[in-house]
């Protein structure tokens, strides 16, 4: 029995103490920004809160299986007893306060730090609107007329706000270091907010199982200072391509970033990243409203699907 | 013409054929499967063949409806459904610990072992076990001679047969769906996966599911009717308690799983717009369906195995439960709570606050009652004379992980923390911490608990004792890191990862991996090793561990009619308070004649047909598909016209092996505590005297 708990516990410290010495920063362990700090912050409340009910079970299981082993010949033994009042109300009782604590302490952050609202910043927001696609993602900047993959760079101190849809299957939208996911369905559109304390580099990635590239969905989120913002902005907007609807055709098609990175021919920039420096009319717009006209749309142009053409993609005349 | 005689079925479908033309590392472990399973079929098909087995088969197996043999059969089925899962998890955490430098499985490869994997382990391992366990044992704690519906029981078993039969052959022709144990569309579409991948597993859930309801409708029934004189509901054992309660779920929660699988089905065959992405298809209503199903299914899991807990820790501890009145309650809540907590499986799917924050408070508020429980077992311990056998070294590793796994279900039921940490491997870890240590390590208990009731002798204590520990050691390794890497966000489902930080990690989960294989292969060893040992192990008179409940009153393994005489019972923990008042092994004044169910083969013909058109259907042979629903279908309405069902087993046959058993039980020496796990234990136990300080002084 010594060994077992022993094992045990040795397991438990071992991982405590790995994840002292954690390498990875795209945690919202290692926040970037106030709601994945709030986020972390929740998580250790409720590891404190739940520790009152936790605790004596992790106390009291090793000392009443030694002390009342079938050989302590000293120690009582009652079969015939089966009911304490004060032991009823303590088990109901302190389970039942911890949960309207920790049931008070949910409805007002999940409140809080609700996807769906704007943070409050000193600055005007950044709007930009993301695609999902197997397996890359595309964010169009629709104030700043630009687009690109695999790269959301922001500024510093901004609240960002997203707009986001699919055009293939399912996927789901995280960025641990700044915020939590949002699912991204095709036909709707959901929305993010989040914020960046400082400058840093955070990575982002999808996290809804959608195929054989969904490990390699990754992208970099980047907050920049504002200078080097619209710095950025400027490049992208001289060595980028116009995003036009046969482009956008051949993107959609099933691939990895650096896939299309190749078929893109857009050299000189990190792996799987692709910079826009025009997009052809509200693609954003045209992507949502995709399978809502009421009629069948056939899998050679469906962005994602087995049958998916790009040509008659291109070829389909924009509504 | 070959279209119209093999639908889409061609030589490519063969996974060998592909590892012929392609033999890379991933198709190599994929044929090996597939040979396996071919090789495993006809083995046993020559062995049973060598030692002229087919009639016993038949007889004793096939036909019966005892419900005894039919909880035997899914154990048996659960166990071998068992190793698949395990290695195909062995083989992911192999995958993932290489998986820096991509591994050396192909990402469509992993993606199909994930999903069998899940759809194994939650419907093919988990509830055809429980579904063994509540068979073997309900009937006779509540002290019936069989079920309620013994015929439509063994439909259930055929039926549940049927789907993990779907699963096996997509070993071998075509491949299984890749969307994972809950198989969201569209990505499972017709547009997104038009091969036969999805329809094995929209066939292998529809036909289990139905199997499920089917036993969901027979456990409650037999409870409602079939309790002996006096067997009221506030004195049945815990377990019956949470038999009611699952039965409940698995008739409300099964139903809307075959429907959103029927659904996809006709979006699949039919080109019906449910769950597309074009014509007004919504994929949030098959997941709304789906966990309207998949949430009370875990609490279908594992309040059964509270039961079994109960069981074990009051046997163990030679007390009655703590709190009886307090663990009703405790488990009806969570059973009515299961159904309100669904939308925590998506706290991400852009809903208001409002609506998240109900469900997490819901959710959360599932940690009372579980709480409770929890602190009930252990008062149960206090002041009482425990044990330390194998079921309680589950029992122990269940304190301490499952606790774990509540823990940081009260941080996943916070949709806060949710959106921060779903679809990664902290929820991976979080499930199997609560399915692992509560459901598996309670049927594991339970496996050790009830052997000797169902097999006449017990399991080999010490290489019990190696797999418990392995299983609680391996689980430690293999689960917790994962918890780390999740909140370090890596989503689950991934083959591989850049990250090298997650290396160690990765390590660390397949060093636990090796363990629970070791652990697996212990509980091999040790059923080959009881099974030859079994006469030192022997416990005829049925109660080995000085048993609380009506089931340890009677030989093991019991007669085919379970009572010889229906007990009337006067208390809880009936059998107990009679060996403690010295009523227990007394004759019955008289015997009557007793009616038993007769052998059918309607439920292998019914098995045998629906795997049939099970597989006809995934591969589009049309003619194959209506056939054997054809023949399914005569076959239950012929069998509606057949009337003599039963047959009479002589009082005199009953009373002459009952007093056979009585003569052995009272010239047989009654055992204490101390040699429980001893050869001299034959299964008659020496009553527990209250006051052993004070007469030792």
């Amino acid at each position: 029995m010594s060994f077992r708990q022993a094992s045990i516990i040795t397991s438990l410290l071992g991982c405590l103490a790995l994840a002292a010495c954690s390498g990875s920063g795209d945690t919202f362990l290692m926040p970037g920004g106030p709601i994945a700090a709030a986020q972390r912050l929740e998580l250790l409340k409720i590891l404190g809160w739940t520790m009152i009910a936790i605790l004596p079970v992790f106390l009291l299981v090793p000392i009443l299986l030694w002390h009342f082993r079938y050989r302590n010949s000293a120690a009582r033994y009652t079969p015939d007893w089966d009911r304490s009042s004060v032991l009823e109300v303590l088990m109901w009782g302190v389970p039942l306060v911890i949960v309207a604590v920790l049931s008070v302490q949910l409805f007002r952050t999940t409140h809080a730090l609700d996807p769906y609202k704007p943070i409050a910043s000193d600055n005007p927001p950044l709007r930009v609107e993301v695609v999902g696609l197997d397996w890359k993602w595309l964010f169009i900047y629709p104030e700043l007329g630009i687009a690109t993959v695999n790269e959301l760079a922001f500024p510093e101190q901004t609240s960002v706000a997203l707009d986001l849809t699919s055009d293939t299957v399912m996927q789901s939208f995280l960025v641990s270091a700044l915020a939590g996911q949002i699912y991204i369905m095709p036909g709707m559109r959901t929305k993010l907010h989040f914020l960046a304390d400082a400058p840093g580099r955070f990575e982002g990635e999808n996290t809804q199982f959608n195929g054989t590239g969904f490990a390699q969905q990754k992208f970099r989120a980047v907050a920049m200072e504002r200078a080097d913002f619209d710095a950025w902005v400027a490049q992208v907007k001289s060595d980028g391509v116009p995003l036009t609807a046969e482009r956008y055709a051949v993107l959609a098609d099933a691939s990895t970033g650096a896939e299309a990175q190749k078929r893109m021919a857009a050299e000189g920039l990190p792996e799987g990243v692709i910079h826009f420096s025009s997009v052809e009319g509200d693609l954003f717009d045209t992507v949502l409203h995709r399978y809502m006209h009421g009629t069948p749309v056939p899998p050679s142009a469906q962005p994602g699907a087995q049958e998916y053409d790009p040509q008659t993609e291109a070829g389909e005349p924009t509504q | 013409m070959t279209d119209a005689l093999f639908g889409r079925l061609d030589l490519s479908s063969l996974s060998i054929w592909h590892a012929l033309q392609d033999p890379t590392p991933s198709e190599l472990v994929a044929a090996g499967a597939a040979m396996a399973v071919i090789l495993g079929g006809l083995g046993v098909l020559v062995l049973l063949t060598w030692f002229r087995l087919w009639g016993p088969l038949w007889r004793d197996w096939l036909t019966s409806v005892d419900h005894k043999r039919i909880g035997i059969m899914y154990c048996a089925l659960a166990l071998i459904m068992l190793a698949r899962g395990v290695i195909e998890g062995v083989l992911m955490r192999t995958q993932q610990a290489f998986g820096l430098d991509g591994g050396f499985l192909t990402p469509d490869h992993f993606s199909q072992l994930f999903s069998t994997h899940g759809t194994i382990m939650i419907f093919f391992v988990a509830m055809p076990f429980i579904a063994g366990v509540i068979n073997y044992v309900m009937p006779l704690q509540i002290g019936a001679r069989d079920m309620a519906f013994p015929v439509m029981n063994q439909i259930s078993l055929g039926l549940t047969a049927t789907g993990a039969a779907l699963v096996m052959i997509s070993l071998v022709l075509g491949k299984f769906s890749t969307g994972g144990w809950a198989n969201y569309p569209p990505y499972t579409g017709a547009d997104f996966q038009p091969g036969p991948g999805p329809d094995y597993w929209i066939w292998a859930i529809t036909l289990a599911g139905i199997g499920t309801t089917l036993s969901g409708i027979n456990f409650a029934v037999t409870i409602y009717k079939e309790r002996a004189p006096g067997m009221h509901f506030l004195r049945m054992p815990i377990f019956c308690w949470t038999v009611i309660c699952t039965s409940i779920i698995m008739i409300f929660a099964l139903p809307p799983l075959t429907v959103a699988a029927l659904m996809l089905a006709a979006d699949r065959y039919l080109e019906f717009h449910f769950f597309t992405n074009d014509l007004g298809g919504n994929m949030m209503n098959y997941v709304n369906l789906f966990w309207l199903f998949g949430h009370p299914e875990v609490y279908l899991l594992v309040i059964p195995c509270y039961g079994m807990f109960s069981e074990v820790i009051t046997t163990y501890s030679g007390k009655r439960i703590y709190g009886y009145m307090s663990m009703v309650y405790a488990t009806m809540s969570i059973a009515v709570l299961s159904f309100c907590v669904w939308l925590h499986h998506f706290f991400t799917m852009g809903q208001s606050a409002n609506v998240n924050a109900a469900f997490g408070i819901a959710s959360m508020a599932i940690a009372v009652p579980t709480g409770v429980k929890i602190y009930n077992w252990i008062a149960t311990l206090f002041r009482g004379r425990v044990r330390m056998t194998v079921p309680m070294i589950y029992a122990v590793g269940f304190f301490y992980l499952f606790t774990i796994g509540g823990l940081t279900g009260v941080m996943l039921a916070n949709p806060v923390i949710s959106y921060q940490v779903h679809n990664t491997l902290f929820l991976v870890a979080h499930f199997h911490n609560v399915i692992i240590p509560g459901v598996l390590f309670g049927l594991l208990a339970g496996y050790h608990y009830w052997f000797p009731k169902a097999f006449g002798f017990r399991l080999h204590e010490g290489w019990g004792r190696a797999a418990a520990v392995l299983w609680i050691v391996g689980f430690s390794f293999t689960f917790l890191p994962l918890y780390w890497l999740g909140l370090h966000g890596m989503p689950r489902r991934s083959p591989t990862f850049a990250e090298p930080s997650f290396q160690p990690m990765m390590w660390l989960a397949l060093f636990g991996a090796a363990l629970i294989l070791s652990a697996l292969t212990c509980l091999a060893i040790q059923l080959w090793i009881s099974i030859r040992r079994r006469d030192q192990l022997a416990v005829p008179l049925g109660d080995p561990w000085d048993g609380r409940a009506l089931e340890w009153s009677i030989p093991s393994p019991p007669p085919p009619y379970n009572f010889a005489v229906v007990p009337h019972v006067t208390a809880r923990d009936d059998f107990a308070e009679a060996k403690a008042a010295g009523r227990a092994y007394a004759e019955p004044e008289a015997y009557e004649d007793i009616e038993m169910p007769n052998n059918t083969a309607i439920g292998l013909i019914v098995c045998v047909c629906s795997t049939l058109m099970g597989v006809a259907l995934v591969f589009w042979i049309w003619w194959l598909a209506v056939l054997s629903l054809a023949v399914m279908l005569l076959a239950l309405v012929g069998r509606t016209f057949h009337t003599r069902n039963h047959h009479v087993i002589p009082a005199a046959r009953v009373a002459a092996e009952h007093r056979a058993w009585l003569a052995k039980v009272q010239a047989a020496t009654a055992v204490d505590r101390l040699q429980e796990t001893h050869t001299r234990n034959m299964g008659r136990a020496m009553p527990e005297r209250p006051n052993r300080t004070e007469a030792a002084e």
